[in-house]
């Protein structure tokens, strides 16, 4: 371009002409590149620079765009752009005003979802210490699922078979599309206000990551977390991990193994509760057994108090007798020998004796006194017969007749024989009357 | 309301301690009835919550007033009613 003669710009001017020709040239660009100096003000607007190995340029993501963005650009980030180049005139910098912008070798959405569950997962969301127990007999259910589909009638067929008399609350909502999360988190906060159900479970049939965004959403996460009640999340295929799935209290793999999980099958209940009553009642009668064998064995080593006492009123009452009946017999007996001995005793009794003597006495005396005169005169005569002997042989009346008792003096022997005395002697002689003291002269012998 | 019902893993649980206290033996004989009339009592409790809850299938509608009510839910019939928006259909298994 020339100028005729020396044309001065403002600096505006040619910013301006600048401008006009990048926003000419690049109305619409596709760009790939690395996030850098990421920068998010309050206002929304996302800043940061898109830069290669040898290049950078500017960048920024104005909020109307930036809210639909499902992941959070990050330094470092590799991403692919979509927008227009232009020129900000205050700084003299060009730069990409982008339309979206989108993760390379990576689904937005993949990548919002590792996002997220990094995030969440740091604040605590999926901890275990978290999660509730699921009750083993829930009356109440609450389910947050799309009322038309294969899922719920799946999920009431198998509540139906395994537990007949359950107490079942749909919460209809959608569960694929813009808004459908928060139509999930409603159902649950709802369940929560105004219902006393045991557990909740929410899910949906298999999809695309997209299908089943709304329970990767933040919102809902957050709705599972606070919920009091227990709740089953059953998204997807097996293979399937939602947000939702870390967040819930149990996890199922499909919505058909959640109506599994969340009832056991009441039958099996009851057959446990029949089986534990069985060994109860087993165990209880072997206990008892036990006790009884004891007690009988201990009856047969001791005897029972009140048939002992029974044998020793037997026995007290059998001596008893036997002493009553030796007692009554020895008296008797006593009885009679006393009897007998005090008739004897009667027998002889001095009194009758002393009569009796008395009488013998009497009886003899009197025969004495018979005999006695008879006797005396016999005796009299014999005492003057002997008294007439007795004279005729006393000394005295040998005296009488001449004859003399001579004997020794002082000795008084009598003398028979001459020899025994010889001359001088003295002698005594005795005559019939008056004695005489001789002197020996001579004797002679016959 | 939600005590009772939790009451029954805890029921079924004292019910097998107790069975295994009196298997193991060793107790006086007056503990042994205690604990057996206790386990029979559990167990008629137990069987007991099983039949309490009843039968209902339900689903939630806005009544006139715009307040949620249940409403028996058919379920041999695809009831296409949500209290919010119409039914998403697609997508679904």
């Amino acid at each position: 371009m020339e100028f005729p003669f020396r044309y001065i710009l403002t600096v505006s001017e040619l910013t301006q002409e600048i401008k006009d020709i990048l926003e000419d040239k690049f109305p619409e660009v596709w760009v790939e590149g690395e996030i850098s100096n990421l920068r998010v003000p309050p206002s929304g607007h996302i800043y940061f620079t898109l830069k290669d190995d040898f290049s950078q340029i500017r960048a920024v993501l104005f909020k109307m765009q930036a809210r639909n963005l499902r992941f959070l650009p990050e330094d470092g980030l590799h991403i692919i752009c979509r927008g227009r180049v232009s020129l900000y005139e205050k700084r003299g910098d060009y730069q990409l005003i982008l339309e979206s912008i989108e993760p390379k070798g990576i689904g937005a959405f993949q990548l919002a979802f590792l996002q997220l569950k990094e995030r969440l997962e740091k604040e605590g969301l999926f901890d275990a210490a978290n999660k509730k127990p699921i009750p083993m007999i829930p009356q109440k259910i609450g389910i947050v699922t799309s009322p038309t589909g294969a899922v719920i009638q799946d999920i009431l067929r198998i509540l139906e078979r395994r537990f007949e008399n359950l107490h079942i609350l749909l919460y209809p909502v959608r569960v694929q599309g813009e808004g459908a999360f928060s139509e999930l988190a409603e159902g649950i906060k709802y369940f929560n206000k105004f219902t006393d159900v045991d557990v909740i479970i929410i899910g949906r049939g298999g999809g695309s990551l997209e299908d089943l965004w709304a329970f990767n959403e933040e919102g809902l996460a957050r709705a599972i977390y606070h919920s009091k009640i227990p709740i089953i999340s059953a998204v997807g295929h097996e293979t399937d991990y939602t947000i939702a799935d870390f967040v819930a209290d149990l996890r199922a793999p499909t919505p058909s193994a959640a109506a599994e999980l969340v009832v056991r099958d009441k039958r099996e209940i009851k057959n446990t509760l029949h089986y534990l009553e069985g060994r109860l009642e087993y165990q209880m009668i072997q206990i008892l057994k036990g006790y009884q064998t004891d007690l009988s064995h201990l009856r047969k080593i001791i005897k029972e108090p009140g048939k002992k006492i029974e044998e020793h009123f037997l026995r007290v009452d059998d001596l008893f007798n036997r002493l009553r009946l030796l007692f009554s017999w020895t008296f008797k007996r006593r009885r009679e020998k006393c009897l007998h001995l005090s008739e004897s005793l009667l027998l002889r009794n001095p009194i009758q004796r002393v009569k009796n003597l008395r009488l013998f006495i009497s009886e003899a005396k009197k025969r004495v006194g018979k005999n006695i005169n008879y006797s005396i005169e016999i005796q009299r005569q014999r005492i003057g017969g002997l008294l007439g002997k007795i004279d005729s042989l006393s000394p005295l009346s040998i005296l009488q007749r001449g004859y003399s008792i001579t004997r020794k003096h002082p000795s008084l022997q009598i003398l028979r024989d001459a020899s025994t005395v010889k001359e001088g002697d003295k002698v005594e002689v005795k005559l019939f009357r008056g004695t005489l003291l001789c002197g020996v002269e001579k004797t002679e012998k016959s | 309301m939600r005590m009772p019902k939790e009451r029954f893993e805890d029921s079924l649980n004292k019910l097998e301690k107790i069975v295994s206290k009196l298997e193991e033996g060793d107790i006086p004989l007056e503990e042994s009835l205690k604990l057996f009339e206790e386990g029979i009592r559990l167990s008629r409790l137990c069987n007991q919550k099983l039949d309490e809850a009843e039968k209902k299938v339900e689903i939630l509608l806005k009544g006139k007033n715009g307040v949620l009510k249940p409403n028996p839910f058919d379920t041999s019939i695809n009831s296409g009613k949500t209290p919010l928006d119409d039914p998403e259909k697609e997508g679904e298994e």
